[in-house]
């Protein structure tokens, strides 16, 4: 990992600490004040406990082009864009992605042209609708490993995260309270409820806030109605095609509906955003991953409508294809902040309990 | 240089872009004036010395957003007699202080965030409400609303001159970009705060030494026109010659150092001057009641700097300094890195170490009577030897928080010339602030005047011109 990036950050938190007035914007400061010095670790863990609100940056009167030339929000996205590419594993998967968005576009399309291959000439299945293209069997044999590889990746790089941030123990209160973090976006509320300061400088909208909710959200009902496909089809032998009120389609439909507006939502934010004020290097590929995300979205609610037509089979290769990459890529897109934001909640958690009981 | 006669019309001009400009010219706007703000410094660096503020004192009875239990209007007032000595005008400071408490939800109103005591502050949960963000939040704030309210703002808009015929503001000049523009606005607001920026001025009204003062706020405070106005007779208030300065972290920026820059460490270390030699009791109270005597005492010594050192027991007492300690893991080592003379300072410490008593009654937050014993100067609290390595040391340098002079206003923050009003003048913050802080300061107090007479000013100059 590079050095210079955490000495910046440090050099940074070491002004920040002196200063304090930001200590009521979100979960950083707090957990900044409590140190005197800051370790790698520590470095971190502020860098993956930051959601990029920019509240402090606006707020501070030691920006440039004052001789201080702070900015929390793009040293801290550095160190944790950096720390993502240091913990993935296999690493070098890592930098080809993170940091681009071309990337993540080459591999949907040779996924998709995969599946169209399958569904043209291999995957001739006996079932109905999406089975009548793709056998059933096929279909598992595809996404097992492309589930079960970057689960096992991500157990590697969060271990890896816990052993550097010096996490303890994990118990039920800590979860609680990274959940509750994580279910309200706390730290983009800003400290007063009234958002953070991402799409029109010191302005403080919920705009940030509420569309990463949807795709949160959106995804999680995408990923239900999965599972409740699933559980159908091996318990109740209730296989795909499912009716419009069916649990698949009642949670999808939605989740689909959300996932596709806030992935929008939140690429249009960007575009507004200062870039620099986040990480500079991974910002492209940070739009590819929101546009990839976007698009496994809105490709599946098309499968919905066209799923009866002659353009079914392309659409559903289309479709699987981005679901594919989504899944496979998960460990070294964007996608995996997710996993090392909640880690930092919990840490955050158990930080909190040590102090008021030492 | 040709002066243009800009075409916009303006009702009521406020000079100055910090808290009490923006608080007046909110409240001119509501009250239905056309309001254009002249601010000398670039949008980046807006706010005068607001932006390094924290928090604001307030009166309240009962517990009031983030202030806790109550502070009366004559504990207030007592706080304030006790840091002026007496250097105070008690009208306007009572008129002050009972309004304090009426500006909080007001300033809530206008987009002020408050937020619970800073870690490190619980001293002033009682007393002060802290912006969420610190004063640029707050500056950022009230130029959103003052936006919003149709005021006009120029950036890098130095004022140069009121011109002020029988008891009237008739116009005024400033530049901008290179450009000098003539304005002729019915009524005038002047908050762009003191001189102490001018180190050409601090130099002439304390001496020489004041060159090697650092400025903790904005480098855009040079007091032209409070100077401009001073020498066409208005009426003056507050010690000319004086200025508030504490002891900062010698290694701060010449300008605009603030918060960051303030060292806690001087009760827990000896303090010497260039010469290694000890000048004063480092333990004679609390830090926040002695940071500003020493910067006097700092201001004294050669080159106007001291050197605090402590040793490795002492460094987690005080609050973190923005810049690391220089550590070394022998005094004459330490000295080396520090410019100091070694031989001089390790003796200085012997001396001070043996002449340290029992320390067993040591307490970091009161005073506990560990002193020295046949030590001049002594050190009368928290005199533990120094001889656990590493030791630290940091530089001290005198940082000059504002200036006293100022100009006098009523109790309609008016301004006046001989013993008439002038009729379209009005002042508030710091430019008129030494009609209450004769001397000394009490913390957030500032951030009250500012926002208690910025209201007013900008709500007479509304009915003047209405």
């Amino acid at each position: 990992m590079l050095t210079d990036m955490k000495e910046e950050a440090r050099r940074q938190a070491e002004i920040c600490n002196a200063c304090r007035y930001c200590e009521g914007y979100c979960s950083v400061f707090p957990s900044l004040h409590s140190n005197r010095e800051f370790s790698d670790g520590e470095i971190i863990q502020l860098a993956n406990l930051c959601h990029n609100c920019r509240g402090c940056y606006y707020a501070c009167q030691y920006t440039a082009p004052h001789e201080f030339d702070l900015n929390l929000p793009a040293a801290l996205a550095e160190v944790r864009q950096d720390s993502w590419e240091a913990f993935a594993y296999p690493r070098f998967v890592a930098t080809h992605f993170q940091k681009n968005g071309m990337a993540i576009a080459l591999a949907t399309s040779l996924c998709f042209s995969a599946f169209f291959v399958v569904t043209q000439w291999l995957g001739r299945g006996n079932g109905d609708g999406f089975y009548a293209f793709i056998s059933h069997d096929l279909m598992i044999l595809i996404f097992a490993p492309a589930f079960v590889l970057p689960l096992t990746s991500l157990t590697v790089s969060l271990r890896r995260y816990w052993l550097a941030v010096d996490g303890t123990r994990i118990t039920l209160i800590h979860i609680y309270n990274a959940l509750r973090a994580a279910a309200t976006m706390h730290n983009l509320a800003g400290g007063h409820g009234e958002g953070c300061n991402f799409e029109d400088e010191d302005r403080f909208t919920q705009a940030r806030r509420v569309a990463h909710q949807l795709v949160l959200y959106g995804f999680l009902l995408c990923f239900a109605s999965t599972s409740s496909g699933t559980i159908l089809h091996y318990i109740f032998d209730l296989p795909a095609p499912h009716g419009f009120f069916s649990l698949p389609k009642l949670l999808g439909m939605p989740g689909g509906l959300m996932l596709t507006w806030g992935a929008i939502w939140l690429f249009r934010l960007k575009l507004k955003a200062d870039p620099n004020l986040g990480s500079m290097a991974a910002r492209n590929g940070e739009f590819g991953f929101i546009a990839l995300l976007g698009f496994v979205a809105a490709s599946g609610l098309v499968l919905y409508i066209l799923g009866q037509t002659a353009l079914m089979p392309l659409t559903l290769a289309v479709h699987l294809g981005a679901v594919l990459t989504f899944f496979l890529l998960t460990p070294y897109t964007k996608m995996v902040h997710g996993i090392y934001r909640f880690a930092a909640l919990v840490r955050d958690a158990q930080r909190k309990t040590e102090s008021t009981n030492p | 240089m040709k002066i243009i006669r800009a075409s916009e019309s303006y009702e009521i001009v406020v000079i100055g872009g910090g808290n009490a400009a923006l608080c007046s010219a909110i409240s001119a706007a509501e009250a239905g004036a056309r309001v254009l703000i002249l601010e000398a410094a670039p949008k980046a660096y807006r706010g005068g010395n607001s932006r390094h503020t924290r928090n604001f004192r307030c009166m309240h009875s009962e517990p009031l957003g983030p202030l806790i239990e109550s502070y009366s209007e004559d504990e207030y007032f007592n706080d304030l007699m006790k840091v002026t000595n007496g250097k105070t005008d008690q009208g306007l400071a009572r008129m002050v202080i009972r309004q304090s408490e009426k500006c909080m939800p007001w300033m809530e109103r206008h987009g002020v965030r408050f937020q619970p005591s800073l870690s490190g502050t619980l001293s002033l949960a009682r007393t002060n409400a802290f912006f969420l963000g610190g004063g640029k939040a707050l500056i950022n704030a009230y130029y959103r609303t003052a936006e919003n309210l149709g005021v006009d703002v120029k950036y890098d808009a130095s004022v140069t001159h009121l011109e002020i015929d029988d008891g009237e503001v008739i116009y005024l000049d400033y530049i901008q970009h290179e450009q000098s523009y003539r304005l002729s606005p019915k009524a005038v607001v002047v908050a762009s705060g003191g001189f102490q920026a001018d180190t050409d001025w601090l130099a002439r009204a304390w001496g020489p030494a004041a060159k090697n003062f650092l400025i903790r706020g904005t480098p855009y405070n040079r007091g032209v026109v409070l100077d401009d106005l001073l020498s066409q007779g208005l009426e003056q208030v507050g010690d000319p010659t004086q200025c508030h300065a504490v002891a900062i972290d010698g290694r701060s920026p010449k300008y605009d150092g603030g918060i960051v820059t303030r060292l806690d460490c001087v009760p827990f270390s000896i303090v010497v001057n260039k010469n290694a030699e000890r000048f004063y009791d480092e333990g004679e109270d609390v830090w926040p009641k002695r940071y500003a005597i020493w910067g006097r005492l700092v201001a004294a010594q050669p080159e106007q700097i001291g050197y605090a050192i402590i040793d490795a027991k002492s460094l987690e007492l005080f609050m973190p300094s923005v810049f690391p300690p220089i550590k070394a893991d022998t005094i004459e080592d330490l000295a080396l890195k520090m410019d100091l003379p070694a031989q001089k300072l390790r003796a200085t410490v012997d001396k001070f170490n043996a002449s340290c008593g029992d320390t067993t009654g040591f307490r970091p937050t009161e005073l506990d009577g560990v002193s020295t014993s046949g030590l001049k100067p002594p050190k009368t609290n928290w005199a533990r030897p120094i001889i656990e390595a590493p030791f630290y040391g940091y530089s001290l340098r005198t940082g000059v928080t504002f200036t006293y002079l100022g100009l006098k206003v009523d109790e309609n923050a008016q301004c006046s010339v001989g013993n008439r009003p002038v009729s379209n003048l009005w002042a508030a913050g710091e430019t008129m602030a030494g009609s209450i802080l004769g001397q000394g300061y009490l913390a957030g107090f500032g951030m009250t005047i500012g926002t208690v007479f910025g209201r007013i000013a900008g709500k007479e100059a509304a009915k003047y011109v209405n």
